[in-house]
């Protein structure tokens, strides 16, 4: 299955990237959305996968030799999907913003709108 | 462990200077030159412990990469900190007078401070790390001092030009001590075993070193920094670029010299460096008008001297230099502050304008006459004894003695006549001559010149115990081998003496041939063109140019195109170096596929095109919100229903969120043409690519598998939790947990700010 | 504006899902869930509401300031960490005490559970203010 994830995890940045590279404001937040996914599948993905299994441990604590998932990656992936929502809600609040004041939604034009 | 102590007090007290001001206002020169003072006091008592050897204070600072604030009293740290600090109090006095009535005279002392306590601990320090510390805050306080006069935009350059050199010396002295730690595998230079040349990386090590000794001392190629730090207040230029802070690199070669020195390179770089510096000093000094610039140019050749007898490696040489540094900061200094009087009092540095002063300034010319003839080595001053010392040491030097002497002898000339231009011309003249606006300066002003002037004097008559008392023992430091050092006076008359005959008479000589020096510099000014100061003017003129294109180039302020630029290199780098993808497992049994897991993959690429090429913006809401949730449910597939459940709620969040705002901004428009987003497809596929790429390379690597073994096995026994993640999140990393929920409040704060400024404009 | 279906069933699942989410902060420790996920979940039920009602409705109702959730949540976070400090451990150390109760069994009380309500509250302080901002940006 890691092949078969490693392909949407280039599929999903694949599609973040190009939409990213638009010109139009609300196409790079939904990039960005896309592209934050497909990170967080890479680093659960890139540190072995296991089907099943979470790291919750049995009644009498750890035992051996049970073949969890990984529970570094999902710690780091928590923390991220939680970061990039706040990371999200700002670039869209900035966004919202910019487009209210400059009359624009062309990246291009809002660069020009300082100069 | 007191002296350490208020070393380091020293950089806490910058703060109070400025309120000292204010309290004592004129008189606060006198209590800040107290703190000089006692840490004079405090290196004095040191003195007669150290002729038992050294004595290491160590405070724990960071053990574990073995930085430590390591210090080492011995007779070579001691010579220098009563140097530094000594030369200090006058200083500290000196400018108090001579800034006068100055808006920033606090921020100057600040920085003199700051100037002080680094090269204190330069000196004092035995951990090279430390050192290293000092050393760069030597240059950035050097910085700051030649650009006190900030308004000029001649000071600016100047002190702009100090910093970029010795900075650029700073760097290769770091990457030189770095190497010479980890050969010797210590960082404290008493722990250090003497590097042998056979040692492979000795060569580099002794090149990068040796450099960064160089930039700080000005020796040729470097040495046009210097005379362009003369745009600096005068008390400056005595105290750090003819006293101490340019003595540092001569300092580092004295301090080294027992791990790195005595070896052909080292006698070749060394001697090689300094006899071509002497030579350059003595061909800058001759024709110059400005007082201060023949000061300059003279401790250029000072600094030749000093880093050939370092050099010559001998015993003999090793003492000259110690007593050469000695006089050449006394004399140097007291010059600089007699030059500093009469360009206060008349306002002209020119000598060839200068004349009578003695009626006016009786005090300024008994100290300049009496440092230009320890400047001259006349008996009995210490200047004497020292360029006896300089003669022997240069006869007896073990290879390439000629062309060393010769250089040698021109350098004395040049001095000699440098001693009688500034003693005698300025002074020389009828009283009736002498302009009414001058007057005589303040007793703070001409103390410090005097007082440093007589100490010459006063060393010649006690050179005996002088040289007991330290020289010898920091002599000991240098060749790491106890020698007794006897300072006469008088040696009888041998070829050494009748060499110093020969150099006053051909310095006198110059003196009086010194019209036409002048006249041929100025015909040949045109040679200026050639010189090293313009080829590094260009350099920086061309280097600011390039930097400007680049940036105009690459700063091109539009997003995609930054963008752009990380990626094709990104993805380049990466191609480059896992090319043969021999490594990379693609795992394609049909036993490892799950039918379920394959639908839903599928159905979250579909989400995704969907999402790149709708033109309604809800369906591309909905499409994103089939991807998160799809890979919520992959979460949950593969053992992590944690996260599962935080992308199901993060996902509704976004698209609420999205949704509300998502109506109030246009449609979908495409801006761009066919080509462009053929371009960009090609671009994200590519990087897409890398990424699948990268992601089965890093399946097929197994870095410390024993973390999160770590992580399972604690979690319950010490940490009472069975869901591991939760554990890792609030206990095991609970700091980068709580550095998280901080950047969250932070773009918390972010958003409402960004809501409430439009609404305050309404 | 509001459908009333959507109002009703708010009223009723707003102290259902604050509870469900306390109690998912609870046993986060020893199952899914935990600060991140009991935030996350009471902070959607506030957002419900407010989507039924609308924004100052939904913060009258929470009585709070999300603001002051957030900084509320930040101090039981440092706070947590601090304790350790006192007893001379690195900040953020895990301090427990085990108390034996008849019926339930063994009790573990540990500052890192004190950790996670400071992320509890601090994650629905941020997600309401950042929600209700948009929200009231809209009426």
């Amino acid at each position: 299955m890691e092949t078969i994830l490693s392909l949407l995890i280039g599929g999903l940045f694949a599609a973040g990237i190009y939409s990213i590279l638009r010109r139009s404001i609300v196409k790079l937040v939904i990039g960005l959305i896309m592209l934050s996914q497909s990170v967080n599948l890479l680093i659960l993905t890139a540190a072995g996968l296991t089907r099943g299994n979470p790291p919750l441990l049995p009644k009498e604590g750890f035992v051996t030799g049970q073949g969890y998932a990984d529970p570094l990656p999902q710690a780091l992936v928590l923390t991220a999907i939680v970061i990039s929502f706040g990371v999200i809600s700002f670039t869209l609040v900035l966004l919202y913003r910019a487009h209210q004041k400059l009359g624009t939604d062309d990246l291009d034009k809002m660069g020009e709108s300082d100069q | 462990m007191f002296s350490i102590y208020l070393m380091l007090i020293f950089f806490l007290l910058t703060p109070l200077v400025s309120p000292l001001f204010k309290f004592f206002k004129e008189k606060a020169n006198w209590v800040l030159a107290v703190f000089p003072a006692l840490f004079f006091i405090s290196m004095m008592m040191m003195i007669p412990t150290i002729q038992y050897g050294p004595k290491i204070i160590s405070l724990q600072w960071v053990p574990s990469i073995g930085v430590n604030l390591d210090f080492v009293f011995d007779g070579l740290s001691i010579l220098f900190a009563l140097l530094v600090s000594g030369i200090g109090i006058l200083i500290f006095i000196y400018a108090g007078s001579y800034l006068k009535n100055h808006p920033l005279i606090s921020r100057f002392y600040v920085f003199l401070f700051i100037f002080m306590a680094s090269m204190l601990g330069l000196v004092l320090s035995d951990n090279i790390i430390l050192l290293f510390i000092f050393w760069e805050a030597t240059s950035i306080s050097s910085y700051l001092l030649i650009g006190f006069d900030h308004e000029n935009p001649e000071a600016r350059k100047a002190a702009l030009k100090a910093l970029l050199i010795t900075g650029l010396g700073g760097l290769s002295l770091m990457a030189g001590l770095i190497l010479l730690g980890s050969i010797t595998g210590s960082y404290t230079i008493s722990g250090m075993n003497p590097v042998t040349a056979n040692s492979p990386l000795y060569g580099l090590t002794l090149f990068l070193i040796l450099l960064g000794a160089f930039t700080k001392s000005a020796q040729f190629p470097f040495h046009f920094w210097l005379p362009g730090a003369m745009k600096a207040p005068t008390p400056v230029s005595a105290y750090l670029h003819s006293a101490t802070m340019v003595k540092a690199g001569v300092f580092l070669l004295m301090r080294l010299n027992p791990i790195l020195g005595g070896t052909a390179d080292w006698h070749l770089w060394v001697t090689l460096a300094g006899t071509t510096t002497m030579l350059t000093g003595s061909v800058l000094t001759l024709g110059q008008k400005d007082m201060k610039g023949l000061l300059a140019s003279t401790t250029i050749i000072a600094l030749g001297i000093l880093v050939t007898l370092i050099g010559l490696s001998t015993s003999l040489a090793a003492k000259a230099a110690l007593v050469f540094l000695l006089v050449h900061s006394l004399y140097k200094g007291s010059l600089f502050l007699v030059v500093g009087i009469i360009d206060h009092e008349t306002g002209t540095r020119d000598i060839t304008k200068l004349h009578s002063l003695t009626w006016v300034l009786p005090f300024s010319a008994f100290s300049a006459v009496l440092a230009a003839f320890s400047m001259s080595g006349f008996p009995p001053l210490l200047g004497f004894i020292s360029k006896e010392l300089l003669y022997e040491a240069k006869i007896q030097a073990p290879s390439a003695g000629e062309i060393i002497l010769i250089t040698g002898f021109l350098a004395n000339a040049v001095n000699v006549t440098v001693a009688a231009l500034i003693a005698i011309k300025p002074f020389l003249g009828r009283k009736k001559k002498i302009s009414h606006h001058i007057h005589e300066v303040p007793f703070s002003l001409w103390l410090a010149p005097f007082l440093m002037a007589v100490a010459g004097l006063l060393f010649g008559f006690f050179s005996d115990s002088l040289g007991r008392l330290i020289i010898s023992p920091a002599l000991a430091v240098i060749h790491a081998e106890p020698t007794v050092v006897k300072l006469k006076m008088w040696h009888g008359v041998n070829e050494v003496f009748l060499l110093s005959v020969i150099t006053v008479l051909t310095g006198i000589i110059f003196y009086f041939l010194y019209p036409q020096f002048i006249r041929m510099a100025g015909k040949l000014s045109r040679l200026r063109r050639f010189s090293i100061s313009t080829i590094y003017e260009r350099f920086l003129t061309g280097f600011q140019k390039f930097s400007y294109r680049v940036t105009v180039f690459l700063q091109n302020g539009r997003l995609r195109y930054y963008l752009m630029s990380v990626l094709i290199a990104m993805i380049l780098l990466v191609l480059l170096f896992i090319f043969p993808f021999s490594e990379i497992e693609w795992k394609l049994e049909i036993t490892d596929i799950y039918f379920f897991d394959l639908a839903l993959v599928v159905l979250i690429l579909i989400a995704a095109a969907l999402v790149l090429f709708t033109s309604s913006r809800l369906t591309a809401i909905v499409a994103l919100g089939i991807i998160g949730y799809g890979v919520a449910l992959i979460y949950a597939l593969y053992g992590a229903p944690d996260l599962a459940i935080t992308q199901l709620l993060i996902e509704t969040l976004i698209v609420i969120l999205f949704a509300l705002v998502i109506f109030r901004l246009p449609n979908f428009r495409s801006f761009s043409g066919k080509l462009t987003r053929w371009r960009d497809a090609f671009i994200a596929l590519a990087s897409g690519a890398v990424v699948t790429i990268l992601t089965l390379k890093a399946g097929s690597l197994q870095f410390h598998p024993n973390i999160s073994g770590y992580f399972l096995e604690k979690s319950y026994r010490e940490a009472y939790g069975k869901n591991v993640v939760n554990v890792i999140l609030v206990d095991f990393r609970a700091l980068d947990t709580l550095g998280e929920i901080t950047v969250l409040t932070v773009a918390a704060i972010g958003v409402f700010a960004l809501l409430k400024l439009k609404r305050k404009q309404k | 504006m509001y459908p009333l279906i959507f109002r009703i069933t708010s009223r009723y699942l707003l102290p259902i899902f604050l509870l469900f989410s306390l109690i998912v902060l609870y046993q986060g420790h020893n199952a899914p869930g935990g600060g991140f996920i009991g935030g996350l979940l009471a902070a959607t039920a506030f957002i419900m509401s407010a989507l039924a009602y609308g924004g100052k409705t939904a913060r009258k109702k929470l009585k709070f300031n999300p603001a002051t959730l957030v900084m509320l949540g930040l101090l039981t976070a440092v706070f947590s960490g601090i304790l350790s400090l006192l007893k001379g451990d690195p900040f953020l150390t895990g301090l427990w005490i085990h108390i034996h109760l008849p019926l339930i069994g063994e009790l573990h009380l540990g500052t890192p559970l004190l950790f996670d309500l400071g992320i509890f509250l601090t994650v629905i302080g941020i997600t309401l203010w950042i929600s209700f901002g948009l929200l009231e940006e809209n009426e």
